[in-house]
């Protein structure tokens, strides 16, 4: 049974006003237990809007968001079993800190989920472990450290709550090239640690691709495409139309059919991309009079 | 939740109203809030409110909008009017006693008068954040408070802290929004728990919110520093405010209308 089912969501802002906007126009959709999910689209295509429905922070207009088969909103007590249960990193989570330790701060959620000190402790050095805080690093203040690792201690915060469904909102915005690679392996290594779900919001297809295993593509508040990797990216020319950048060796194989090669062009990886280039010359007799 | 806050927000536009030299709005705001609480008399007072609902439709501003700035201060409105129906005592006997309180025809009218006050006051200065963006705003009363120059008054430094002010509010608002959403996904209690609790849970939102402000603030600093900003001596306008004929036609419009509300004063017996 899928973990989290969304049914015919749709959201306004400012109903009624001038600049009204519909960020969510009813929107269906299934995200299978233990996936990465990707998350693509355009700024205001509703993915942020999207996502702050799954954990309870916003409230459907229509619509119906379930969690295990239940609706979030009408079959839990509290709102607040929903929040542990799907934990949601927010765009630059770093400005949310604001204990005195890094310990504390990760201890935040784990405290409020009522645990003992003991699971709490046990939680805190599991998520610091995730991210990449050597313990010693656990007494000192979070303000003294760097943009990225205030994000990794946010999103540790996060992760102690051990939340079934990890939603992170562009963790890596602003954030250099190793800091994304860093930032984007722990999360899958959390992921394949875990089996839980993760859903990852991104700009960035290149990202998207070398981590998901399905993609959502949003297009003005709708749900362009929901499916496998794979078969996202045999749409790839249909994706560079809708302006949204498609990974560079997607952009090659794409040149090389237009130069009038029979490739197929759903190539998203490195090692991906290898494979086809072989099984191209295999099929086409190899040598370079092809 | 905070989102519905629209005091100080900008509705731009291209309405007589918004076209108006923000002097002559500053003005005649202030001029109508004095008018507003001259007007002992029915008919001022009919005319005070009239103007609301012309002026929201001259300016195209929907009314849901002025429904949704009145929201807040209902609890105002609410003391006010329980306070001045107690404890005002009239000539006559009252109207109706419980107890030790005493409730007299002229404390029922005093409120009456007082929330037809307090409602147009908050309607009409909205009406002008609503249609002037705070840049002309604080450009209009730069001007108007020019002449305090000569006593030394730092009018340009107070004009650029309104402006800043301002300008951050809505950013702030969005901040706050953002680290309650935050804070809430871990769980923080916001809205149930008791007194004490609810207290507590406000620390996790202050301290992002507070250190957020002030990097905000020293960003600001350094940016403005790099335009070469000095302060206000030698500074020259963008935009300079300049009175047209439109400008003119308003302020005869204005004089005329608030004529005849104090003239309601010597025609008709005041309420109150």
């Amino acid at each position: 049974m899928a973990i989290l089912k969304i049914e015919n969501l749709s959201y306004t802002y400012n109903e009624g006003l001038p600049g009204a906007t519909k960020a969510l126009d009813n929107v269906n959709l299934e995200i299978e237990e233990g996936t990465f999910v990707g998350v693509i689209g355009h700024t205001g295509c509703g993915k942020s809007t999207l996502i702050s429905h799954l954990n309870g922070l916003t409230k459907p207009q229509q619509g119906a968001i379930y969690l295990d088969g239940k609706n979030i909103w009408t079959e839990y007590d509290n709102i607040r079993d929903v929040r542990f249960n799907v934990g949601l990193v927010f765009q630059y989570p770093e400005y949310q800190l604001f204990e005195e330790t890094i310990y504390k701060d990760i201890a935040f959620g784990p405290k409020n989920m009522g645990l003992s000190d003991e699971e709490v402790d046990k939680r805190v050095k599991m998520a610091a472990k995730f991210v990449g805080i050597p313990e010693y690093a656990l007494e000192g203040s979070p303000f003294d450290l760097s943009g990225g690792q205030k994000r990794r201690v946010a999103i540790a915060g996060i992760i102690a709550m051990q939340p079934r469904v990890l939603v992170l909102d562009e963790p890596c915005a602003g954030l250099d090239p190793e800091g994304r690679e860093l930032i984007l392996s722990q999360v899958k290594n959390y992921h394949q640690t875990t089996g839980g779900t993760v859903i990852l919001v991104s700009h960035s297809m290149e990202d998207i691709a070398n981590y998901a295993d399905k993609v959502l593509v949003m297009e003005n508040g709708t749900v362009y495409n929901y499916a496998n990797t794979e078969e996202i990216f045999q749409d790839a020319e249909n994706l560079s139309k809708m302006g949204l950048g498609i990974p560079d060796i997607t952009k090659v194989f794409l040149k090389l059919k237009e130069m009038g090669l029979d490739i197929d062009t759903d190539v998203y990886t490195i090692p991906y991309a290898v494979k086809t280039l072989l099984k191209y010359k295999e099929k086409n007799g190899g040598g370079h009079n092809a | 939740m905070l989102k519905d806050i629209t005091i100080g927000q900008h509705f731009p536009g291209n309405s007589p109203i918004h076209r108006l030299d923000p002097r002559i709005k500053l003005i005649v705001t202030v001029a109508y809030v004095v008018f507003l609480f001259l007007s002992t008399n029915a008919v001022g007072l009919a005319l005070c409110i009239a103007a609301i609902p012309a002026l929201y439709g001259i300016a195209k501003i929907p009314v849901k909008l002025l429904k949704k700035s009145l929201k807040p201060i209902l609890p105002i409105i609410l003391f006010t009017v329980v306070l001045n129906l107690f404890f005002i005592t009239g000539d006559g006997a009252p109207l109706l006693q419980i107890w030790k309180i005493k409730i007299y025809m002229e404390g029922i009218m005093f409120c009456i008068v007082m929330v037809i006050r307090i409602i147009c006051l908050i309607s009409g200065t909205s009406l002008l954040t609503y249609t002037t963006s705070p840049i002309e705003l604080t450009d209009g009363l730069e001007r108007l408070m020019a002449p305090l120059n000569v006593v030394k008054f730092p009018v340009h430094e107070m004009a650029m802290m309104m402006t800043i002010a301002l300008r951050f509010i809505p950013t702030l608002v969005e901040e706050t929004d953002k680290i309650i959403s935050a804070q809430k996904s871990r769980g923080a209690m916001l809205d149930s728990g008791s007194f004490t609790d609810r207290v507590k849970a406000l620390v996790p939102i202050l301290i992002p919110l507070f250190i957020s402000a002030f990097r905000r603030a020293d960003e600001l600093a350094t940016a403005m520093e790099c335009r070469c900003y000095h302060g206000g001596k030698g500074r020259t306008r963008l935009k300079q405010l300049k009175i047209t004929s439109n400008d003119i036609m308003c302020s005869v419009v204005c004089i005329v209308c608030f004529a005849v509300i104090f003239a309601t004063r010597f025609f008709f017996t005041p309420l109150i």
